[in-house]
C-alpha cells in the first residue's frame, strides 16, 4: 500500500469515528465601517509604523512623484516593466531623466547578475491595499515579475487611493482571490525585516530596505 | 544514523532535569529569554488592542477544527488542485520517508546545494543532517537560523530561532565562523549575512521551505515571513520542495484571513508580516521567474495516531505561532534548549510525547505548573492544560493507552500508594484508625520524601487531627453555649 493510501486510511478510519466540521462566523473579519479619509489614514498610519514610505500624489502627476523620489533617493538604475500602464507612464516620463531604465519583462536568468548586484530600484504597480494593516497586494506578472518587488534594495510601489479595502478579508471577497490566483500572489507590509538579533529591528536583510508607496488620489 | 556531531552540545528531553537546572543557574540564558519573552507578550496584548480578541480565537478555533474534521478529503482536494496547478504532491508516512523522498528530488536534479527558508517540520525529521550524509549541503537562510546553525546548535523558539543568543554572542558567532570584523552593530551584521546569502540563493540548485497554511479549495501553498527569504528561496533556485505536515491544510482561502490576522499578531505582536507569500503552481512559460518545479511534501510522522483520538486531536490544531512558550513561566525560566525537542514549551510538551514517545518525553507534561497561561492566549484555543494532565495521565498507565510508551512513568510503589490512599479515603473507620495511628507514630515518619523534600520540610501527622480538633471544638463551645 502506498503512504498516501496508508495515511489516508488511517485518517477515514478513525478510533473515536466520524467528526462533524463546525460553521465559522466570519462577521469579525469585516465590516469596520470605515470612511475614506479614516481608511487613508489607518493606511498609512500602519505602513509608516513598520518603516514603510508614502507620498501622495495627484494622479495626473504621479511621476513627477516619481522623478522627485528617484533624485532624492540618488537611484540611478530603475528596473520596471513596459506594458502595465504604470510602467508605460514612467518611461514616457523618465526618458529624458538622468536613470537607466532596466527592463524587468525579460527572463531573469538573462539578467540576474544584474538585478541582483547593480539595480538599485524596482517599480511596481500594485493591485490594491488594506487600511487595517498597512499593506499592499502584488500579482506579480511576466511584465512585472516576482523578484522586482524583492531583489533590488529600494522598492517603489503605484497605489491608488481608492484601491484600499478595510481588511484582507475584504480584499480576496471583492476581488473573487478564490476564484483564480496567479502563480504567486503577495501581501507586503513595509521593507523586509528581521529582529532575529536580540529582538534588535533590522531593515533589508534579505528584500528590500526600503519601501516608498506612491499614493496616487 | 547519529545525529551527534563531536564537541556540539546536544539536548535530550530525557535529561529535562538536568538541562533544566543548568539553564536555571546560567544567568546569561535567564535574561535573554526573560527579557525577550517581556516584549513579546506587552506586543502581543497590544496588538490585540482593537479586536473582539475572543470572537477571532473562535474563528481561528472553528476554522482549524473544520479543517480536521474534514482531513482526509481535504487533503485529496488540496492534492487534486495542487496537481492542477503543476504541483506534485508526495506523500510520506514518517519523518524518514520525508527525508529519502526529499534527498531523492534533490538527487534527480544533481542538486548540490540547497537553500531553506524556515521549516519546523524539517527540524523535526533532521533533514539537514540527512542531506549532509548524501553529499548534499542544506544551508539555512532565515537570518536566526543562519546564525543557529553556523553556531552548529539548533533552534531554541520555533518563531525566533536564535533567541538563546545576545548581541555579543552573535557577534562573535558572525566573527569566527564567516571572517567579518567583530562589530556589536546589528545593521552591519545584517547586511553581512544578506551579502553572504545572496550568493548562496544564487548557486542554490533547489530550494526547500515549510508551509504555514494550505489550501485546498485553490491548491495555494501560504508561506509567512519578515525577512524576504522565503520569498527568495521559492523564487531563485529551480527547484522548490515544501514540505508541511498534513494537518496544515485549510478548507478554503478566506480560512486564510483569520489565521493569518492571529498568527502574526500572537507570534510577535504584528499586525501583519512583511510578507505573506501565496503560490499556487511552477513557473508558467511566459514567466520571467519563479522555480521550474514545485513540489509539496505532505508528512505524517505521527500525525494520523494523534488525529485517532477526540481529545488528542486538538493538538493539531496548532498553527505554530510560539505564543504559549512566550507567556509560559516554565519556558520562560528554563529557555528552549532544556526541553531537548525540537518543539519547546507547552506545545512541545502536548505534542513530542506523540512524536518521540512517552519513555523518553515523560518529564514534559509535567515541566508546567498548569497555570493556564498557555491555554488564555492560544490564538486558536487549544486546551493546553487539559492536555498537559491528559498525558501525565497516559504517562502512569492512567489513559486510555494510545499514546506511544503509554504507562512508561508507572511505579509500582507510586501505584501502591495512590490505591492505599484510595481505599483509606473512602474506608471512614479504616482512615480514623490509620490517621491515629499515624498521629501517634509521626516522630517516626521519614524526614526525606525524595525530590518533594529539597526545598520543603517533610509533613509530619499531627498528634490530633483536624477533624478530633474541631469535634473537641464544638463540644466544648456547646457546652459553654448551655451554660
Amino acid at each position: 500500500m502506498s503512504a498516501r493510501e496508508t495515511i489516508l486510511g488511517r485518517l477515514r478510519q478513525r478510533l473515536d469515528g466520524p467528526l462533524t466540521p463546525p460553521v465559522s462566523d466570519f462577521a469579525v473579519m469585516g465590516g469596520r465601517g470605515w470612511s475614506r479619509e479614516e481608511r487613508l489614514r489607518r493606511f498609512e498610519a500602519w505602513i509608516t509604523s513598520v518603516h514603510g514610505e508614502v507620498i501622495h500624489t495627484p494622479r495626473a502627476d504621479w511621476t513627477q512623484a516619481l522623478a522627485r523620489v528617484l533624485a532624492d533617493k540618488g537611484i540611478r538604475r530603475l528596473a520596471l516593466g513596459r506594458a502595465h500602464p504604470v510602467a508605460a507612464e514612467a518611461r514616457a516620463a523618465l526618458a529624458e531623466a538622468e536613470v537607466t531604465l532596466v527592463d524587468a519583462d525579460r527572463p531573469v536568468d538573462a539578467w540576474r547578475e544584474e538585478l541582483f548586484f547593480q539595480t538599485e530600484a524596482g517599480l511596481t504597480s500594485t493591485g490594491g491595499g488594506v487600511a487595517e494593516t498597512g499593506s499592499l497586494w502584488l500579482w506579480p506578472t511576466p511584465d512585472e515579475p516576482r523578484l522586482l518587488s524583492l531583489v533590488p534594495p529600494i522598492h517603489i510601489a503605484v497605489l491608488d487611493a481608492e484601491a484600499i479595502e478595510d481588511t484582507l478579508f475584504e480584499a480576496m471577497e471583492r476581488h473573487d482571490w478564490a476564484e483564480g490566483l496567479p502563480t504567486n500572489a503577495l501581501l507586503i507590509s513595509g521593507p523586509s525585516k528581521t529582529a532575529d538579533i536580540e529582538q534588535t529591528l533590522a531593515y533589508g536583510v534579505h528584500g528590500p530596505r526600503e519601501l516608498v508607496v506612491l499614493l496616487r488620489h | 544514523m547519529s545525529l551527534e556531531t563531536p564537541g556540539v552540545q546536544t539536548f535530550r528531553p530525557q535529561a529535562f532535569h538536568r538541562q533544566a537546572h543548568d539553564a536555571l543557574g546560567n544567568p546569561q540564558i535567564r535574561a535573554n529569554f526573560r527579557g525577550a519573552m517581556d516584549g513579546l507578550m506587552g506586543k502581543r496584548r497590544e496588538a490585540f488592542a482593537d479586536w473582539e480578541l475572543e470572537r477571532l480565537r473562535e474563528l481561528g478555533a472553528s476554522v482549524r477544527l473544520r479543517a480536521l474534521a474534514q482531513l482526509p478529503t481535504l487533503l485529496e482536494r488540496l492534492e487534486a488542485n495542487c496537481q492542477a496547478n503543476g504541483i506534485r504532491v508526495h506523500w510520506a508516512e514518517d519523518g524518514e520517508a520525508a527525508c529519502r523522498l526529499i534527498r531523492e528530488l534533490c538527487e534527480a536534479r544533481g542538486a548540490k546545494a540547497v537553500i531553506k527558508g524556515k521549516s519546523m517540520v524539517t527540524e523535526e525529521m533532521h533533514l539537514n543532517a540527512h542531506l549532509e550524509a548524501a553529499g548534499i549541503e542544506a544551508l539555512e537562510s532565515d537570518l536566526g537560523e543562519y546564525l543557529v546553525q553556523l553556531n552548529d546548535q539548533t533552534p531554541s523558539h520555533i518563531i525566533m530561532p536564535a533567541i538563546h543568543l545576545n548581541t555579543d554572542e552573535i557577534a562573535d558567532v558572525m566573527h569566527d565562523k564567516t571572517g567579518i570584523p567583530r562589530t556589536r552593530d546589528v545593521d552591519a551584521m545584517t547586511a553581512a549575512a544578506r551579502a553572504q546569502l545572496r550568493e548562496r540563493f544564487m548557486a542554490a540548485d533547489v530550494g526547500i521551505t515549510g508551509v504555514n497554511f494550505a489550501v485546498a479549495e485553490t491548491g495555494t501553498l501560504c508561506l509567512v515571513e519578515n525577512e524576504g527569504n522565503g520569498r527568495m528561496t521559492t523564487t531563485v533556485p529551480p527547484v522548490h520542495i515544501a514540505v508541511t505536515g498534513i494537518e496544515k491544510v485549510v478548507e478554503q482561502l478566506r480560512d486564510v484571513a483569520p489565521l493569518y490576522a492571529l498568527l502574526t499578531r500572537s507570534a510577535t505582536g504584528q499586525h501583519a508580516t512583511t510578507y505573506l507569500n501565496m503560490i499556487s503552481g511552477p513557473r508558467k512559460s511566459d514567466e520571467q521567474d519563479g522555480p521550474e518545479e514545485v513540489h509539496l511534501v505532505l508528512v505524517d510522522n505521527g500525525r494520523s495516531a494523534i488525529y485517532q483520538d477526540d481529545e488528542l486531536l486538538d493538538t493539531l490544531r496548532c498553527i505554530r505561532c510560539g505564543a504559549c512558550m512566550n507567556h509560559c513561566p516554565v519556558y520562560t525560566r528554563v529557555g528552549g534548549h532544556s526541553y531537548g525537542t525540537t518543539y519547546p514549551g507547552p506545545i512541545g510538551s502536548i505534542l513530542m510525547p506523540h512524536l518521540m514517545g512517552l519513555e523518553a518525553t515523560k518529564d514534559l507534561p509535567t515541566a508546567s505548573s498548569l497555570c493556564g497561561a498557555c491555554g488564555e492566549v492560544c490564538p486558536v484555543k487549544i486546551p493546553i492544560p487539559d492536555l498537559l494532565t491528559r498525558l501525565r495521565r497516559e504517562a502512569v498507565g492512567e489513559g486510555r493507552g494510545n499514546v506511544p510508551g503509554a504507562g512508561s512513568k508507572r511505579t509500582r510503589t507510586e501505584a501502591a500508594a495512590w490505591k492505599a490512599w484510595q481505599w483509606l479515603a473512602t474506608h471512614p473507620a479504616a482512615w480514623r484508625g490509620a490517621a491515629g495511628v499515624a498521629g501517634r507514630l509521626g516522630s517516626l515518619t521519614p524526614s526525606r520524601l525524595g525530590p518533594w523534600s529539597d526545598h520543603r520540610v517533610a509533613p509530619k501527622p499531627a498528634r490530633h487531627s483536624l477533624h478530633a480538633l474541631i469535634k473537641r471544638h464544638r463540644s466544648t463551645t456547646d457546652e459553654e453555649g448551655q451554660s
